[in-house]
């Protein structure tokens, strides 16, 4: 008889014995596989010269893997099949705007006329980018209302820098840079917006929200006390949690008349975009992430952009390049006295300097025009209503498993829920959050916004179809009931099919590995 | 036995002869979640009260811990710096934070006392 | 509308499901006057076939550096960019992906950005870096701020040869954020030992420098160290990794550099990536996102964004950065072309780099009106011309030639340069090049 403890079966455990499970391939890191010496690229021969590099000439190997092509191919096939993406299902994150990357947006961009052009090579050869950036900047100017735009600002951001800097640039115009100091932004905004007041010495004073988790003009009247400090307040509209801020005008009007702006996140434009124009609403600058409503990709974690339209009353200070106007030819203007030269007395109008090299996400611009041209206006007009109508459907099809924070009301692009309908489950909004991974969903945002309990942001996009706005729904509803039910271990073991189970991230940030090292 | 007072942001001090030692407590930790790290104060740095003190990070949350009264801080606990797990294990003993010099033994009084904060806690279920 | 999946029935039946008759209805919180009546003043939807057309006609009225003997360089290379590169990135698991916040669905961002960030602290010869950043001129800038923090100082000294615009961006942050900058004037030969002192909390200075030059910075390291502040160098020519010694093995604190050279096209300035490389000591003061190791719940390695506590998504107003996107598919391209080069490959790039500019060099030097005025440089140096640097290239295009940068575009207040243009060479120059470069050259300077 054979000993069975001795014979090596595939347990349960690790069911293979190269360890991948058909499709799902485990992959090592460049550094188990590749070699100093592979190299998949095939370059000619360097003439013989003298070295001009004197003393600094590289003595020490640098300790880089190579690969050859086929391997490099299908190391990087592998990994990319272990990513959920917008390809692969919906993506409900809130105020990220998952829609849909058109591939005709990578076609455009990679035009050699867009794609192989240096930024410094003289204008006159590169004078159709500048009227593409051009047309552009119309297209924001026009769908925001604002006579002006700033297109170099490489992500949101990076925009709300621009937006605030520009703002301090015209107190400081006035002389009142000094004494205003504080910037109002409510408990709800994004994590970004202290973030950016904070790096240019601005205090951050808090506005709560009022019970429907608005923000009401009383609640900054109070904020704003007789004025006198404050720089600005930030303010995101559509809201975090997925609702038009009722009384922004009238906040616009309590900050212009106390001496302040009012600077918009425009992180949830997909709500209104070609439907309300922040123009209208008193904003003095918002910033636009092209890779949110204008649908350039996502690419896991960036690029971005994130240009930033401006009111009359901080026009003058965008900053540098500027796009002007000479005999029908659009160029870029690369320098202009700046605010903070040497030599700017109080009152010089003048752009604020410059945020970054060259000019911007021209790559990003060329997606973003492309997708504004294939949708027109009426596209994009009605893009926005199939957004706010793909939040609704969601609310209404899951308002009575899940809860509401603010009550049952129609939401904009994106619906909140929060923790209360799993109270006595002994799950979380994480431990839901994980279970939507085994049924084929990236999960929606989770904690965020931070004044409701275990938040849940969902933010469908127009790009979903009933279809597949059914299928998440009976997902979503399925997992809602089991856990009223008292499954608990659904939700515990999650996720169980995905590449990786949990990861120990308390472990990850208590012993730090960063990088590879040979042992 | 040495004197146990707590502030409404989860601080404990501990009183035992014009030195204060400082943490957070068991609910505050538990709170954080796993922490992986803390900032302590350096040697002889005087704190008013209520100014930050230290920071205590956890993976997903960083948070200020700030001094219940004033003082001149004269021992840090590196044992927690080596290994910010001792938090989430002793909070209330072993996994001090700081101990201060108290420049106003007055300002205590207006701190809780172990029932009051058992009590506080209950407010915030 | 091609992109929009629903049609009249779907809608119909979604407007039943929630309960009102019109979308409208659900635009009842914008307050009366607010929601427009009527289209915006723009132009109704288009085919793919229209679109194509009216986007390649912008693009026809540019001319493209492959088309012609191309020479700009300043902080943007000409590269050659192999095609399984941007197959690669073009893969809709890698383009269509969000940030690795979940991560057991993102094990492709994560393992793909932890290589990413190794083979970026072996370039640069530092313990650790980070995700990426923007661009090389916003990573100097994330560095002086950096050095600010670790120092507690908020004086940073700007060399000479670092290129302006990245001198711009240093400036306009600082000075909004009531930080002090000193920036020696534009050039090549700096002395430091003015400047630097108990006040300053960082040096900046570019290897090559922007004129084209590299030198040892070494000595400079050791100044600024014996005031307790950092040396921060910056690459804009990420190629020069192949062939120069790393910022690293010179004492740098902080390494930053324009990544754009490697698997990225020259997209007229954007999108473009940011290196960031620091040593162990400081890596909690380090603004970015930052790929982990660690392991899950089945014992199976995987990877995480770690140490976020540093971003504005958790520490909010006492960030280390505002930072959140970053430049994800860059950052791909880079590693898979670093990849496929491997150690040998990149050195041999290098090689070739610099024996094109060397030889470059060694054509120009023979026309007359032109003086090399960069003894020690890796693919890019600065040509003095008999007349004014920015007519010559402007003549130069006349005769089918980008020959460079004039340095009066990139300093236009400062005369005295005005005769100099600055010249790259790359693995994509031919001798025909060469010959059509010094031809036009002689032509344009007769």
């Amino acid at each position: 008889m054979m000993d069975m403890t001795t014979k090596s079966f595939a347990s349960e455990a690790a069911p293979t014995f190269t360890g991948n499970r058909a499709l799902q391939i485990e992959e090592p890191l460049i550094f188990e596989i590749g070699s100093n010496e592979t190299c998949g690229v095939d370059l000619e021969e360097p003439e013989a010269v003298e070295s001009r590099l004197g003393d600094m000439a590289r003595t020490e190997p640098i300790g880089l893997p190579g690969l050859s092509e086929p391997e490099a191919m299908r190391h990087y096939v592998r990994l990319s099949q272990n990513n959920y993406s917008i390809d692969t299902g919906l993506f409900p994150l809130g105020s990220c705007t998952m829609k849909h990357n058109p591939r005709l947006n990578e076609k455009m961009a990679r035009l050699p006329g867009f794609g192989d052009i240096h930024p410094l090579q003289p204008q006159r050869t590169v004078e159709g980018a500048v009227r593409a950036m051009a047309e552009l900047a119309n297209w924001l100017t026009t769908l925001t209302g604002m006579p002006a735009v700033a297109l170099s600002p490489k992500a949101g951001a990076h925009g709300e820098l621009c937006g605030m800097i520009a703002i301090k640039a015209a107190l400081e115009a006035r002389g009142q840079a000094a004494t205003r100091r504080v910037v109002l932004v409510p408990d709800s905004a994004h994590g970004t917006n202290p973030a950016t007041a904070a790096l240019l010495g601005f205090k951050v004073r808090p506005v709560a929200a009022a019970k429907d988790g608005t923000v009401r003009v009383e609640a900054v009247r109070e904020a704003l006390g007789d004025g006198h400090d404050v720089a600005a307040m930030m303010l995101t509209n559509p809201n975090t949690c997925g609702l038009f801020e009722p009384e922004i005008r009238q906040i616009a009007a309590a900050l212009h008349e106390a001496g302040g702006y009012l600077y918009c996140d425009g992180a949830n434009f997909n709500a209104i975009a070609g439907k309300v124009r922040p123009g209208d609403l008193g904003v003095d600058a918002m910033h636009i992430n092209l890779h949110k409503t204008f649908s350039t990709p996502h690419g896991g974690g960036g690029p971005g952009a994130g240009p930033v339209v401006f009111s009359a009353a901080l026009a003058p200070f965008a900053p540098l390049p500027l796009l002007k106007l000479e005999e029908g030819a659009w160029t870029l203007v690369e320098d202009a006295p700046v605010a903070s030269d040497a030599g700017a007395k109080q009152g010089d109008a003048r752009p604020f300097g410059r945020l970054v090299a060259f000019h911007g996400q021209m790559g990003m611009f060329v997606r973003a025009l492309t997708y504004m041209l294939s949708f027109g206006a009426d596209g994009i007009r009605q893009a926005s209503e199939d957004a706010v109508l793909n939040a609704n459907y969601i609310r209404a099809q899951l308002r009575d498993v899940m809860s509401q924070p603010f009550g049952d009301r129609p939401c904009m692009h994106e619906v909140l829920f929060d923790e209360s309908f799993l109270k006595g489950t002994g799950l979380t909004t994480l431990d839901f959050a994980k279970a939507m991974i085994d049924e084929g969903f990236h999960p929606m945002t989770v904690y965020f916004p931070l004044v409701v309990h275990g938040a849940m942001l969902i933010e469908p996009t127009e790009s979903e179809s009933k279809h597949s706005l059914d299928q998440f729904i009976g997902a979503l509803r399925g997992l809602a009931l089991a856990a009223g039910e008292g499954e608990t271990e659904r939700f515990k073991s999650a996720p169980r099919f995905a590449p990786r189970r949990r990861l120990d991230e308390t472990r990850a940030a208590r012993q730090p590995v960063l990088r590879y090292r040979r042992t | 036995m040495a004197d146990m007072k707590y502030t409404r942001d989860h601080e404990y001090i501990r009183v035992e002869a014009g030195v204060g030692t400082i943490g957070i407590t068991g609910h505050a930790q538990e709170k954080l979640g796993d922490i992986v790290f803390v900032e302590l104060p350096t040697i002889g740095k005087v704190l008013s009260k209520g100014q930050e003190a230290a920071v205590v990070e956890s993976v997903k949350a960083a948070s200020e811990v700030y001094a219940p009264v004033s003082g001149e801080v004269v021992a840090v606990n590196e044992a927690i710096v080596a290994e910010p797990a001792l938090v989430n294990q002793d909070a209330e003993e072993s996994a001090w934070f700081l101990k201060m010099k108290i420049t106003n033994p007055r300002e205590l009084d207006g701190l809780m006392s172990a029932d009051a904060y058992r009590d506080y806690l209950e407010t915030l279920e | 509308m091609r992109y929009l999946p629903h049609d009249a029935e779907d809608r119909r039946a979604m407007l039943a499901a929630i309960g009102v008759d019109s979308v409208d209805a659900l635009f009842e919180a914008v307050p009366p006057g607010l929601l427009l009546g009527g289209m915006p003043e723009l132009p109704g939807h288009a085919s793919e076939i229209a679109v194509e057309r009216a986007m390649s006609s912008l693009a026809s009225r540019n001319v493209p550096a492959g088309t012609v003997p191309f020479f700009a360089g300043c902080g943007a290379y000409k590269h050659h960019v192999p095609a399984s590169v941007d197959h690669l990135i073009q893969r809709s698991e890698f383009m269509t992906a969000y940030t690795p916040y979940q991560p057991e669905i993102a094990q492709g961002t994560l393992q793909y950005l932890f290589e990413f960030q190794t083979q970026v602290a072996l370039l640069t010869g530092m313990d650790v870096a980070n995700a990426s950043m923007y661009d090389g001129s916003t990573a100097a800038a994330e560095a002086v701020f950096m050095a600010h923090r670790v120092t507690k100082r908020n004086k940073a000294v700007l060399s000479g040869g670092l290129h302006p615009h990245y001198r711009a961006v240093i400036e306009t942050l600082s000075h909004y954020a009531s930080h002090e900058v000193v920036a020696l004037p534009p050039g090549p030969s700096q002395d430091f030992s003015e400047v630097i002192d108990g006040q300053t909390s960082c040096v900046v200075v570019q290897l090559p420098g922007v004129f084209g030059g590299v030198r040892d910075v070494t000595a400079l390291a050791e100044l600024a160290h014996a005031q307790g502040a950092l040396l921060i160098v910056v690459t804009t020519e990420a190629v020069s990794f192949g062939a120069l010694r790393s910022p690293g093995s010179m004492s740098a604190d902080i390494a930053v550099a324009e990544g754009q050279s490697i698997g990225n096209g020259l997209n007229f300035g954007g999108p473009y990536l940011g290196l960031f490389a620091t040593r162990d000591k400081f890596v909690r003061q380090m603004p970015g996102r930052l790929c982990g190791e660690t392991v899950d719940e089945a014992g199976k390695r995987g990877f995480v964004l770690t140490l976020s506590t540093r971003e504005q998504h958790i520490r909010r107003d006492k960030a280390t950065s505002n930072i959140c996107t970053n430049s994800g598919l860059c950052s791909l391209a880079f590693t898979i072309h670093m990849t496929l080069l491997g150690e040998a490959g990149l050195r041999k790039l290098a090689q070739v780099n610099h024996a094109n500019a060397v030889k470059l060099a060694e054509a120009l030097a023979k026309v007359p009106g032109v003086e090399i005025v960069t003894p020690q440089f890796f693919n890019e140096f600065t040509i003095r011309t008999s007349k004014p640097g920015a007519e010559v290239i402007d003549a130069l295009v006349d005769e089918g030639v980008i020959g460079g940068v004039p340095a009066s575009r990139l300093f236009p207040r400062s005369p005295e340069l005005d005769k100099l243009i600055i010249v790259a060479a790359t693995e994509m120059t031919t001798p025909a090049d060469r010959d059509a470069y010094s031809g036009a050259l002689a032509k344009v300077l007769s």
